[in-house]
C-alpha cells in the first residue's frame, strides 16, 4: 500500500487492484509497442486510454486477457497472475468481458444464441435460464426486439450494444472495451457510450480504449494517455482535459479538440 | 437394343458404388475434419503429423493406396477389417483407402474454409473463456464449413468416381461390371454410354442439390 503514491491525482483505493499491470514489455518484430507499462486498475474504478494511432493502447488492452502476450513484465487479475494458454487462462477470461472494435459477434448464430453461448458452454447455466438472462441483458442494452435476428441484419450500433451484452452474460468482474465505437457511423455512436455511460454509473469496472473525449471527460475516473508504447500521463478527466502537463498530451488534444 | 444388359445385375453394381461412396464421404468427412483440427491446433506433434499426413497421401496415386490396403494390410500383415468373407474384407479394405486418401482433401478444403473465418471470431469466442475445443467446434468450423460446401461437392463427386479403383481389389462395384462385360459382349461403345450414364446419374444431382445446399448455408456478415 504505501508503494501507492500520493502525487497521483486520482489514487485507486488502496490495496483492492483489481487488474495490475507492472513492468509489461512486448515487441511487434523491432517495434517496441509496449514499454515498461505500470497501470492499476481499482475495483469500481473507469479508465480511459487515449493516444495516438500506433500508440499501444489496443494492444495494452488486449494483454489483459491474454489475447496479446507479453515479453516481460506481469499481469494479474484480481490478485492471480495470467496463466499460460489453456484452461485456466480460459476460466480467467470467462471473469473478463471484452468489446471490440469490429464487434465480432457469431456471424453463424442469432443474437440470442451469441449471449447465450457463453453462458451455456463455460458457465454451464441451464440453457433457459441463459436465454432469460440473456432477454433481460439485450431488453437493458435496448436490442430486446433483435433477438432472432442475425448479426448481419442488425446495425452497426446495434451489434456493438449485442457484444456487450454478450459480454455482460458471463458477469464479469472487469471489462475491457477496445475502440468500441470506432467503427461506427457517427449518428450510432451515442447509443453505445450511453449504454457504456450506464455500466460505468452501476459500478462496472471499466478499461476503455477510445477516441470518444465527450466519454471520457463524463465517465472516466482516470485518463491514461498513451504514445510510442509509453503511458505517458494519468490524471482525472478534468485535470487531463484543462491542464495536461505533458508537451505530446497537450500537442495530441490541440490536436483532436478544436473542432 | 439393349439386350446384352440381360443376364448383368446393374443396379446391383451401382449400389456397390453408392455405398462405397456413402461410407467413404462419411469417414473422411470425419477423419479430415479432425486433421484440420490438427493443422490449425496448437499442438506442434498434432501438426507436423497433420502436414505430413496429407503432404504424403495426397500425392500418392490412388490406386496404389488400395491396392496396398489388400497387399500389405491383408495379405501380409493379416488386417482383415473383422470379417471372414473375402468379399466384405475386400470392401471394407477399399472404404479404408478411399477414406485415407479423400481426408487430405477433405482437411485441405477445409483448411481454406478456416482461413475465411474473420480472426475476431475466434479472438471474441476465446475472450468468452471457451476453450480451443470449442473454439474450434462451436465458432471457427460451422462457418468454416458453410463456406467451403462448394470445394466438398467437387471432393465428393471426385471420390464417387474415384470409387471405380476399388475394382483393382476385386470389389463388385460398377466399373467392376463394366470391365465384364466388355470381355464378354461386342456393344463397347453402349456398354461405356451406359456406365458413364449411371456415373452421371450419380454425380450430377450431387452437385445440384449441394450447390442449393451451399447457398442457403452460406454465412451473412
Amino acid at each position: 500500500m504505501t508503494e501507492l503514491s500520493v502525487t497521483k491525482d486520482v489514487a485507486p483505493p488502496a490495496g483492492d487492484a483489481l487488474v495490475a499491470l507492472s513492468h509489461v514489455n512486448k515487441h511487434f518484430g523491432a517495434l517496441h509497442v509496449l514499454q515498461d507499462i505500470d497501470l492499476t486498475i481499482a475495483r469500481g474504478e473507469v479508465v480511459v486510454v487515449i493516444g495516438p494511432s500506433g500508440s499501444g493502447k489496443s494492444t495494452l488492452c488486449r494483454t489483459i486477457n491474454r489475447l496479446e502476450t507479453i515479453d516481460s513484465g506481469s499481469i494479474t487479475i484480481d490478485g492471480k497472475p495470467l496463466p499460460q494458454e489453456g484452461k485456466e487462462l480460459a476460466r480467467l477470461r470467462a471473469d473478463v468481458g471484452m468489446v471490440f472494435q469490429s464487434f465480432n459477434l457469431f456471424a453463424h448464430k442469432t443474437v440470442l444464441e451469441n449471449v447465450t453461448l457463453g453462458q451455456i458452454k463455460v458457465r454451464k447455466a441451464d440453457k433457459k435460464e441463459a436465454e432469460e438472462k440473456a432477454r433481460a441483458l439485450l431488453d437493458r442494452v435496448g436490442v430486446g426486439a433483435q433477438a432472432d435476428k442475425y448479426p448481419a441484419q442488425l446495425s452497426g450500433g446495434q451489434q456493438q450494444r449485442v457484444a456487450i451484452a454478450r459480454a455482460l452474460a458471463m458477469g464479469p468482474k472487469v471489462m475491457l472495451f477496445d475502440e468500441p465505437t470506432s467503427a461506427l457511423d457517427p449518428e450510432m455512436i451515442n447509443e453505445v457510450l450511453e449504454v457504456m455511460q450506464q455500466l460505468a454509473r452501476d459500478g462496472m469496472t471499466m478499461v476503455v480504449v477510445t477516441h470518444e473525449m465527450g466519454f471520457a471527460r463524463s465517465a472516466a475516473n482516470r485518463v491514461v494517455f498513451m504514445a510510442d508504447g509509453r503511458i505517458v500521463e494519468e490524471a482525472s478527466p478534468d485535470q487531463f482535459f484543462s491542464n495536461p502537463s505533458s508537451d505530446r498530451a497537450k500537442d495530441f488534444l490541440s490536436k483532436i479538440l478544436h473542432h | 437394343m439393349f439386350d446384352f444388359l440381360e443376364g448383368y445385375d446393374l443396379l446391383g453394381a451401382f449400389w456397390v458404388t453408392v455405398q462405397l461412396t456413402a461410407l467413404s464421404a462419411v469417414g473422411s468427412l470425419i477423419w479430415g475434419t479432425l486433421l484440420a483440427g490438427m493443422r490449425v491446433g496448437p499442438v506442434p506433434l498434432l501438426r507436423g503429423f497433420g502436414t505430413a499426413y496429407v503432404n504424403v497421401v495426397r500425392n500418392i496415386p490412388l490406386v496404389v493406396i488400395i491396392v496396398f490396403t489388400s497387399l500389405g494390410l491383408y495379405q501380409t500383415l493379416g488386417v482383415s477389417l473383422g470379417s471372414d468373407i473375402v468379399n466384405t474384407t475386400n470392401f471394407r479394405l477399399a472404404v479404408l483407402g478411399l477414406v485415407a486418401y479423400t481426408s487430405a482433401f477433405v482437411c485441405e478444403a477445409l483448411r481454406s474454409g478456416i482461413n475465411t473465418v474473420p480472426v475476431g471470431q475466434a479472438e471474441a469466442a476465446r475472450a468468452l473463456g471457451l476453450s480451443f475445443g470449442q473454439v474450434l467446434t462451436l465458432v471457427v468450423l460451422p462457418q468454416a464449413f458453410r463456406s467451403v460446401v462448394g470445394p466438398l461437392t467437387s471432393v465428393l463427386i471426385a471420390l464417387t468416381k474415384n470409387t471405380t479403383v476399388a475394382s483393382a481389389i476385386g470389389v463388385a462395384e460398377a466399373a467392376a461390371l463394366m470391365k465384364d462385360m466388355i470381355e464378354n459382349e461386342a456393344q463397347l461403345i453402349l456398354i461405356s454410354a451406359v456406365f458413364a450414364f449411371g456415373f452421371v446419374c450419380l454425380t450430377l444431382p450431387t452437385g445440384l442439390i449441394l450447390g442449393w445446399v451451399g447457398k442457403k448455408a452460406a454465412v451473412k456478415r
